[in-house]
């Protein structure tokens, strides 16, 4: 089923076309990745989709209706949240605060104090910061203020999580746990977009890749298509997929 | 169309002389970051210095901008070192600096301005200075000179700016302060020069203001609300913009004052009001 | 242990303010004259202060409206003077401070940082002079005459306003609104796309602040006698309340209210004793108190106080 369609998505940043007649979708259940070279307008489609940015033209629906032009924090309780390619945590707040501003106003319906902080501390639970919750935010690691976004989004009871490089700056092991926590997230049942450099990664966490180049799509497939996909390649020139 | 003419000609001068007042605070904002609420008392000083020396040891008014635009600059100078700069690393962000730097300013605004009345008292001072008319246009001579100091001082200051090493420097800061670091300028410095540089152009128009109009210690913030629509119609540090922005005031203020002169203030602030919501970034901003 | 420590630590707190409240609601009985008007003021002054510190503290969009909402209770005050019985002034000048905020605020709040700041400083100039022009214009004169109210009702009037502003100041940092506020503060974008309506929650906390300080206006518009629009919209009133935050600390409400009552004691002294030296004085001491106060004097008070006990915990 198809969860999220975008058609002839365009972003014009004055001359320049971030974003130029992109088509895509994402079904139910699926891992999607995005990947490209830096500026090809990967974070600028996530942009669009979470309504950071109008669209120049073209529309987005979700679950079969048109989100277009709504204001980020409708489209954040329809269920699409997201984290930040840099982090934008509420560097002030204690951890567990900064997950209590997701579970108390992002989940669509009104929840209770009680209730947002019973959430909180369970997706603190899930990134596995819960030893970390009275610390304030700015004082946490690269790697744990990217888990805490990942957790502040969760909390908002998402269908479609869209994670912009959580990888990006991570150690090795580091980068193994956030593909164990990406696995996580899907056995919930949650749909996810994903953009990333690090390539084994995507390689081997999702199901279907959509290859951005200059704000076009130049291909889509399955990462072994996508792998010996010519464009790709040339794309990538001496980089190993 | 002879009061089309007027209109225009005394917007025309008008608009240089605000040009002038501007063109110093759009320097403290661009690239010092420091909104300075009192750039209008150092006009002020500026003035009552000039005043000052005509009348204890009779100095021209003209001559007496060698002396207020250096002792100006000096005292900017000395308040970027102590007061800015520590604000400067006790911040965590620009915002907070900004909001921090905005509000001591406001404080110094306190103290100029009572350190002046202390000194020169609160009437009304004023002398007359080349106040006869050119015949064609009925335009006063001193309106004339005042506007010929404004085009040649923003000739120089271009000028400055476009070739001299400092000004490369300082353009380099306004546009980003870590690469202009990584090209071995001292951020710290240039800063400084700049808040300096942006009084001094206020105490310079200080001088030439009073060969025009009547001066007392409480006209400043008259002049840092002027300068500070016209930073915003040219656009927040752009040094173009305010020479621009200045006209353009100039000459809605004539054409106003022509009509209905107890308007002029409102017609001020509306257009104010309505850039500000419609194009932040000022009508040169993209 | 902890939970004991805090439990007494608010009634303590309870307690105090009990006394306070008692003290200041019984004070007119036992005293008159230089106390009760000495006390107007700082009662003004914290209303103003908290009130700002309800939306700016938080949210950190420093507005500089405050005069023009102030001044707004000034003139419903005049206007209306006779007309209506001292309570109702007070109540529409609420009214309307909250409506003209709402309208402002929608208009506004899109503008970032120092933007907003003279945005909300350009609103106190312009009407100040659109009601100079309209003066002119409609009555031709340049100011207006406010019936008296007695001392001690203009005392419980400020008091009555001062409990209302205190308590929806603690109201909206417990409830939801506050930590809306302070994310977006924190980091608006990321606010947004948590699921807060950034726009509403904005414009709703400055019209409600607005509120108190068009009430605060309307009570003070009474002991004027005399208003015009340099009275009533001066923008010492907007830069005041900022400076006495500032000077008190934001991190609680105690803060504001504390710098609040010591600026202006200080500054009535400074005002008898050096007329001249008054607001060279006062200039300095707010160059200072940014320089080296970063968390106000309560910050500088809780330093020293961990100095003392030999800072055996960290902070809580
Ligand atoms: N707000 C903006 N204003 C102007 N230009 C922008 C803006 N956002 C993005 N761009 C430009 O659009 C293009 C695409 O940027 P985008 O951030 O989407 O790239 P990306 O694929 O995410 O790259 P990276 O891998 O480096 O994150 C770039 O050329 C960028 O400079
Ligand atoms: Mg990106």
């Amino acid at each position: 089923m198809r969860l999220l369609e975008g058609e002839g998505l365009t972003r014009h940043f004055g001359g320049l076309a971030a974003v130029a007649g992109i088509d895509f979708h994402v079904d139910q259940g699926e891992i999607l990745g995005l990947i490209g070279p830096n500026g090809a307008g990967k974070t600028t489609l996530f942009n669009l989709i979470s309504a950071a940015l109008k669209p120049t033209s073209g529309t987005i629906s979700y679950q079969g209706s048109q989100i277009t032009g709504l204001p980020p924090y409708k489209i954040c309780r329809l269920g699409i949240a997201r984290t930040f390619q840099t982090v934008k945590i509420f560097a002030h707040l204690p951890a567990v605060r900064n997950v209590i501003v997701g579970s108390l106003f992002g989940t669509g319906s009104r929840t209770s104090g009680a209730e947002a902080l019973r959430i909180a501390d369970e997706e603190l639970e899930f990134v596995e910061l819960s030893s970390l919750r009275n610390v304030p935010a700015g004082d946490l690691t690269l790697a744990a203020q990217k888990r805490l976004e990942v957790a502040r989004a969760l909390a908002t009871h998402p269908t479609l999580l869209l994670l912009d490089e959580i990888m990006a700056g991570l150690t090795h092991t580091e980068v193994d746990e956030a593909m164990d926590l990406i696995a996580r997230i899907r056995a919930r049942g949650i749909t996810v977009i994903m953009i990333e450099h690090v390539m084994h990664a995507i390689m081997n966490i999702c199901d279907r890749i959509v290859v951005l180049d200059f704000g076009l799509k130049i291909a889509e497939g399955t990462p072994a298509e996508v792998a010996v996909d010519e464009k790709v390649i040339e794309v990538y020139l001496g980089e190993e997929i | 169309m002879n009061a089309f003419r007027d209109i225009f000609l005394t917007g025309l001068l008008l608009g240089g002389i605000f040009a002038l007042v501007s063109v110093g605070l759009s320097l403290q904002y661009g690239v010092a970051r420091v909104l300075n609420v009192a750039h209008g008392e150092f006009i002020m000083v500026g003035a009552f210095i000039t005043f000052w020396m005509l009348g204890s040891i009779n100095l021209n008014p003209l001559v007496s901008l060698v002396i207020t635009g250096p002792a100006v600059f000096i005292m900017g100078l000395i308040l970027h070192k102590t007061l800015f700069r520590r604000l400067m690393d006790t911040s965590p962000s620009l915002d907070v600096f900004e909001g921090k730097s905005m509000l001591a300013s406001f404080g110094l605004l306190y103290v100029v301005q009572n350190l002046a009345r202390i000194i020169w008292g609160s009437d009304v001072e004023g002398y007359n200075f080349l106040n006869s008319t050119v015949t064609a246009a009925q335009i006063p001579l001193n309106r004339l000179v005042a506007l010929g100091f404004v085009i040649v001082l923003g000739v120089a200051f271009y000028l400055f700016l476009a070739r001299t090493r400092l000004g490369k420097a300082i353009r380099a800061s306004a546009q980003s302060p870590t690469t202009a670091e990584l090209m071995g300028v001292n951020i710290h410095n240039v800063l400084a020069i700049c808040f300096g540089l942006g009084l001094g152009l206020a105490g310079i128009a200080g001088s030439l203001l009073s060969t025009l109009f009547a001066i007392q210690t409480s006209i400043g913030l008259g002049y840092t609300v002027i300068a500070m629509v016209v930073v915003v119609l040219g656009g927040l540090g752009s040094i173009t913009g305010a020479m621009i922005g200045g006209v353009i005031l100039g000459l809605v203020s004539s054409t106003v004052t022509f009509f209905q002169p107890s308007l002029t203030m409102i017609a001020y602030y509306v257009i104010f009001i309505v850039l500000l919501l419609s194009r932040p970034k000022g009508i040169m901003g993209k | 242990m902890k939970t004991i420590r805090m439990t007494r630590n608010r009634g303590i707190t309870l307690g105090l303010l009990l006394i306070a409240f008692l003290i200041l609601a019984f004070l007119p009985q036992v005293t008159s004259g230089y106390v009760i008007t000495l006390l107007i003021d700082i009662l003004k002054f914290a209303i103003l202060t908290v009130a700002w510190v309800v939306f700016s503290g938080p949210s950190g969009y420093m507005s500089l409206a405050t005069a023009a909402f102030y001044g707004l209770g000034f003139y419903i005050a005049a206007v209306f003077s006779g007309t209506f019985p001292f309570p109702v002034l007070v109540i529409m000048a609420g009214a309307v401070a909250f409506v003209v905020a709402l309208g402002v605020g929608a208009l506004t709040l899109r503008l970032r940082g120092v933007y907003f700041a003279i945005f909300t400083f350009a609103l106190v100039l312009l009407v100040q002079n659109v009601v100079l022009e309209i003066e002119r214009v409609v009555t031709e004169t340049r100011g207006r005459f406010v019936d008296t109210v007695s001392t001690e009702g203009v005392y419980y009037a400020i008091f009555i306003v001062f409990v209302l502003t205190m308590l929806t100041a603690v109201l909206i940092r417990r409830s939801r609104y506050g930590l809306a506020l302070q994310s977006i503060g924190e980091y608006e974008e990321a606010a947004a796309h948590s699921g807060i309506n950034v726009v509403r929650t904005k414009v709703l906390t400055f019209a409600v602040s607005a509120i108190f300080m068009g009430m605060a206006g309307a009570v003070i518009a009474t002991r004027r006698t005399y208003i015009d629009p340099y009275i009533a919209f001066n923008l010492n009133t907007s830069f005041l309340p900022v400076l006495m935050a500032m000077f008190g600390g934001m991190t609680n409400l105690a803060g504001p209210v504390i710098g609040a009552a010591l600026f202006t004691y200080i500054g009535e002294i400074l005002l008898t004793r050096f007329p001249d030296l008054y607001m060279l004085i006062f200039g300095v001491v707010l160059i200072l108190a940014i320089l080296f106060m970063p968390n106000g004097v309560l910050g500088l008070a809780q330093r020293v106080w961990r100095k003392i006990r030999g800072g055996r915990r960290a902070p809580a």
